[in-house]
């Protein structure tokens, strides 16, 4: 039996302390947590750092690091710094470093790092070996060198590497949720579409349990299948719970594609062990003859300037629409007069909050709103660009009348200056596999002592 | 006739990686679980979100009560026309469909 702890969801969100203790009191094999997700949007990748404060990370790292020389076992991070490409990866050895010191701990530290160079994935492109995923966008060799970063989705081969050089902690670049989980029981001959099975089911902590907030929880997997613990006072696993977490943030809540095959949990049974326990068996790992990693990647899709402004004048309200397609016509005209360019060269969206902000043209209810507020929002080539743009826009949103005839209205700033600047606005721009003949030949590793 | 959200317990919808939303209907009972899974069709779900029927992709799974829709992002999560970072915003499109 192999047995892995599982903090929370992710290093940055809180965990709770005294249900931490517990889980080492049962004397795990590792521990394993999530440092990322792609689910914040492309800003993270594009840049290359944490979504999470450093101080709360800090805090975090330190008490699992503590935790793990108390266990004595290994402490694996993936996708550290929310999107794992190599910078975040950095910025978090770098706070290890700090916490070792500061705490008189040593350690060795396996570094995995699973950034790609855009010509390696050119070639590969080139060679057939880069696959589309459904509703991936087009790529090209042009596409791929203007991302900012590309990472490849490590699985639970490199994670073994990494796991086999005896470090005592493991910082992972982009890996699979999954990854960091599945890696120790797979290399122990623990049954397979339970580690999968299980990892996925352990991947966002208590999540899986009856009180979701709590975090800890623990994943023992065996020859036949895997058992899930949670660990936080009151906290409860059913088979509901456990099986109705397939469905979360999977497009098909019964197969689970990972580096070299896919888990199908079609057949699996899920059963009550208590009040708090569930055991699931019956899942099943399906290898696949071609070895693929998945890539993700982000791009500057360009620069913005949003301006916020708010309607209360209630003949303003009704016609708010009118209002803005005006706005509209007299500003394009404007900036082609002060600035040269034509409306294809930028682009301006009047948002209407209040009315159909969240879901625009799919919107079919219809209210009768007290105000609305106006959401402006450019992009541009350049920032310099973009906060032309939206000055050039700002006496539209102050002052423009509905009619001619009219006293000049005003209409609510809440901010001087009322342009805010947003700097560079990213776009995932991969949604692709690469194939691999050896699986760490995408990925870097390097064992430091910290 | 009702809302899908009056008849089930939650409509939850999500972000299913960067290019893919998610919905599940949690029906909270058998009578729940028949009346939306035979009453609600996918081409309604489709219509609601502006896309082709087929490339919805449907389980309903008795065992949980649950009907799940995956539907290709009507806007890739991020781009410039993106309205909702983490897909959570779209439930209440198949929530307030009408069924008998």
């Amino acid at each position: 039996m192999t047995r892995i702890l599982i903090p929370s969801g992710a290093l940055g969100l809180g965990y709770d302390a005294d249900a931490l203790a517990a889980g080492i009191a049962m004397r795990p094999d590792l521990i394993a947590i999530d440092g990322g997700s792609t689910d914040s949007g492309p800003s993270y990748l594009g840049r290359g750092v944490s979504k999470y404060s450093r101080a709360a990370t800090k805090a975090e790292w330190r008490g699992l690091i503590e935790a793990r020389a108390r266990a004595g076992v290994p402490l694996v991070i993936g996708t550290a710094g929310t999107c794992g490409a190599d910078s975040a990866v950095d910025w978090l050895v770098d706070l290890t470093r700090e916490i070792l010191a500061e705490t008189g701990l040593t350690a060795s530290i396996a570094v995995l790092k699973s950034s790609q160079p855009a010509q390696r994935v050119a070639d590969a492109l080139a060679r057939g070996d880069v696959t589309p995923l459904p509703n991936a966008p087009e790529i090209s060799a042009e596409v791929l060198a203007s991302c900012t970063n590309i990472v490849a989705l490590a699985g639970a081969e490199q994670i073994a590497r990494a796991l086999e050089t005896g470090a005592e902690i493991v910082i992972a670049g982009r890996t699979t949720d999954t990854a960091i989980i599945a890696a120790l029981p797979l290399m122990r001959g623990e049954h397979a579409g339970a580690a999968w099975h299980g990892a996925k089911i352990g991947e966002c902590g208590a999540l899986c349990a009856t009180n979701p907030q709590s975090g800890v929880i623990v994943i023992d997997v065996d020859k036949t299948g895997f058992t899930v613990t949670p660990l936080a006072e009151g906290s409860a696993c059913s088979p509901q719970t456990v099986s109705a977490h397939m469905l979360y943030e999977n497009s098909d809540p019964f197969i689970l594609y990972e580096p070299g095959g896919h888990l199908d949990v079609t057949g699996a049974r899920y059963t009550a062990l208590d009040a708090r326990r569930v055991r699931v068996e019956g899942s099943v790992w399906v290898p696949s003859d071609r070895y693929t990693v998945k890539l993700e990647g982000a791009r500057i899709t360009g620069y913005q300037t949003i301006l916020i402004a708010t309607l209360r004048d209630r003949r303003y309200v009704e016609n708010v629409r009118d209002w803005c397609a005006d706005i509209e016509v007299r500003h394009a005209a404007k900036v082609r007069d002060r600035m040269g360019l034509e409306p294809g060269a930028y682009r301006l969206e009047l948002r209407l909050m209040g009315v159909d902000a969240t879901l625009g043209p799919l919107e079919q209810r219809r209210s009768d709103p007290v105000e609305i507020g106006i959401l402006a929002i450019v992009t541009a080539a350049s920032q310099a660009q973009a906060g032309e743009i939206g000055k050039l826009l700002n006496p539209y949103l102050l002052h423009h009348p509905l009619t001619r005839e009219e006293e000049q209205p005003t209409f609510a700033f809440p901010f001087s200056p009322a342009e805010i600047d947003r700097g560079a606005a990213y776009e995932f721009c991969l949604n692709h596999v690469m194939r691999l003949d050896d699986p760490m030949s995408a990925f870097a590793l390097e064992v430091i002592n910290g | 006739m009702a809302e899908i959200g009056s008849i089930a317990t939650k409509v939850r919808s999500k972000n299913a990686g960067p290019f893919w939303l998610t919905i599940d209907i949690f029906c909270g009972s058998a009578e729940a679980y028949a009346r939306i899974s035979g009453g609600l069709t996918t081409a309604r779900v489709a219509a609601c979100f502006g896309c082709p029927s087929q490339t919805v992709k449907r389980f309903d799974i008795p065992d949980l009560q649950v009907v799940k829709l995956s539907i290709p992002r009507p806007a890739i999560q991020g781009t410039v026309a993106d309205r909702d970072m983490h897909g959570a915003a779209w439930g209440p499109l198949v929530a307030e469909i009408e069924i008998d």
